[in-house]
């Protein structure tokens, strides 16, 4: 019984960044209707970026994380700028192609930087907590409340302000958007933002108990592509709960089935999807 | 094709012939067959992303199992090379037809990421079932070709003569393919589905035709890969493989006939020169990639053809306004 709660927990830490690295995908994929394969490499960099201002500069783990948000947002706006927005009316190969090439410099400008190796993030919150006698570190407690903070925020932005209604506006019909007075141009670069920001939160959160080096990635962002093809492409809840979904079948999945194979499961998963539905769950028709 | 063309052609076929006649360094007859290798897989890659318009992130995985098989055939069961070789084509091909039967039904991004996940799967299965395909250690000892009558393949020289022969035949089934009716399908399929199905094509058969002869092709690139180099890992299931790949085929020109030959010579020449970038070298080339895309979405090959176009459209408009003049006009200017 133990066991199975603390494995639950652990399917919600990893749950949460998972959903987290989606989330940012599934804007996208939603405004621009383009899968950015180079999501995992900004994933990357703001872990690379935490951990330079932490350990080059000294600067306190919260402050460090506030400056890869900027930092990996603004390369998500160059992106868009520079790469997507001069490929949107070329056929769909190209953006992939494109977020291809992104995605291997930036892995390869990473290992070029910081080194091939693994490193490991300090962190202010290693202390152990017990709860009603179980174990937790606050790390994976700080994981879990931040994921809740940020999903509430963003939520709450998308649609309570004005701006953020311009995002869900355009990702119903872009032209639509156009025609009432809204600046597609700077919606997408807006969300291109948020998305490298949410890639930055949740490297920053989970590289402390996972580690950086430069692929670190690619397994995460083959992972959010199986959730948001299962929460529905463009989805914003269908990405929250995509996220812990696929966190806790991986991790009940890692002490019941085996921990070898762990990884396939999401994979499995998307394969058993797309061949009972082309089109993704939760799919309305159209896109 | 045009007479210059022929020329062209004949010229690079038997300049390939003699070159290791010409070049007694083995280094570079080594890296030739090795891009002649990476040509076939290229190839297989563009007839279903150039032609048919499916992006397909799983042929690493193809070319593995292609290279797996023969390894495993050859080793394991000690088979002979060439039944081996065919066996591992059919296994490619049967793996390929059910990937493809319920891949192919998905479209655009979905199949792109279906496929890239399809080839992370057999990259896992490699890796983690120990007992098959020995994992992480890889498997070693791969025999060389066996001998046909008085042809042997143990050395280099001979070697590349049969990868090249392998190239030659891919390059004409390819042109005869894209030449032929199911090539104009295909095509037809790239530009619209939705119009190719009106017009009475029946695109899924002909999209899994497609599948499945663009991973028989990377099978075979990954069996010859396995006799050549002798060794194989995991590794060359990994989707950086597969991004080599695209990197080839999209340097030289996505949907041409020529571009894979001309974008995995230039890559793999570059690459030797820039050796001392070594894991940097995606540095450049990622970016040439994302560049090309802009501004050559059809590569080296395509660029040339649209500037050949235009010049001759340009000395087309040119003797038309002379034509059109009146003759005192042309003959004073």
């Amino acid at each position: 019984m133990e066991i199975l709660i603390q494995q639950l927990f652990n399917g919600l830490t990893i749950g949460s960044v998972y959903s987290l690295v989606a989330l940012g995908l599934t804007l996208v994929y939603g405004i621009l209707h383009i899968p950015n394969f180079a999501h995992g490499a900004l994933y990357m960099m703001g872990g690379y970026i935490t951990l330079t201002m932490m350990t080059k500069y000294g600067l306190h783990y919260w402050i460090a994380i506030f400056i890869s948000i900027l930092a990996v947002g603004l390369l998500g706006v160059l992106m868009e700028r520079f790469v997507f927005h001069p490929l949107r009316e070329a056929p769909p190969i190209h953006d992939k192609i494109a977020a291809i090439g992104i995605l291997l410099f930036l892995e390869a400008f990473a290992q070029f930087v910081w080194g091939a190796e693994f490193q490991s993030m300090p962190t202010p919150y290693g202390q152990v907590v017990e709860i009603l006698g179980l174990t937790f570190t606050m790390q994976r407690l700080l994981i879990v409340i931040a994921a809740i903070v940020v999903m509430i925020l963003l939520t709450l932005f998308l649609k309570k302000t004005y701006t953020g209604s311009t995002i869900i506006a355009m990702s119903q019909n872009r032209e639509g958007a156009n025609l009432v007075g809204i600046n597609t141009n700077k919606v997408a670069m807006l969300t291109f933002m948020i998305s490298g920001g949410l890639a930055a939160i949740a490297a920053s959160l989970s590289a402390p108990i996972n580690l950086v080096f430069p692929g670190m990635g690619q397994l995460v962002i083959l992972k959010a592509f199986v959730i948001i093809i299962l929460g529905g492409m463009g989805s914003v809840p269908g990405a929250i709960l995509g996220g812990y979904i696929l966190g806790f079948t991986e991790s009940l999945g890692a002490t019941y089935i085996s921990n070898d194979y762990k990884d396939i499961i999401a994979f499995v998963l998307l394969v058993i999807i797309l061949s009972v539905k082309p089109t993704g769950l939760f799919s309305k028709g159209g896109h | 094709m045009s007479k210059i063309q022929k020329i062209v052609i004949l010229v690079l076929i038997l300049f390939a012939i003699v070159f290791p006649l010409i070049s007694n360094n083995d280094y570079f007859i080594h890296i030739m067959t090795l891009s002649f290798i990476w040509m076939i897989g290229v190839y297989g890659l563009n007839l279903l992303a150039g032609y048919t318009g499916y992006l397909s992130l799983a042929h690493a995985g193809f070319f593995a199992i292609g290279a797996y098989s023969l390894g495993l055939l050859t080793v394991k069961a000690e088979m002979n090379f060439w039944p081996a070789l065919f066996l591992s084509l059919v296994i490619t091909g049967v793996i390929g037809f059910f990937a493809g039967l319920i891949s192919l039904r998905t479209k655009e991004h979905f199949f792109a990421i279906y496929t890239l996940c399809v080839g992370y799967i057999i990259y896992l299965v490699i890796d983690k079932w120990d007992s098959l395909t020995e994992g992480v250690r890889g498997l070693i000892g791969i025999p060389a070709p066996a001998n046909i009558g008085p042809l042997a393949f143990e050395t280099l020289q001979s070697h590349y003569y049969l990868v090249l022969f392998f190239l030659l035949l891919v390059v004409l089934i390819m042109y005869r393919i894209v030449h032929s009716l199911s090539g104009r399908t295909y095509i037809a399929i790239r530009n619209s589905e939705d119009l190719a199905q009106t017009i009475g094509i029946s695109t899924m058969k002909n999209k899994l035709t497609v599948f499945v002869i663009s991973t028989v092709i990377a099978g075979l690139s990954g069996a010859l890969y396995a006799s050549f180099v002798r060794f194989i890992g995991p590794d060359i299931g990994s989707i950086a493989i597969v991004f080599d790949f695209l990197t080839y085929l999209l340097v030289g020109g996505i949907g041409t006939l020529s571009g894979p030959i001309v974008g995995t010579l230039l890559i793999v020449v570059l690459s030797q020169r820039l050796q001392f970038l070594q894991d940097y070298r995606m540095l450049v080339f990622g970016p040439v990639l994302t560049l090309l895309i802009i501004f050559y979405p059809r590569g080296i090959v395509g660029a040339v053809a649209a500037w050949g176009q235009k010049r001759k459209t340009l000395v087309h408009n040119a003797n038309i306004k002379v034509k059109n003049l009146p003759e005192k006009q042309v003959k004073e200017g």
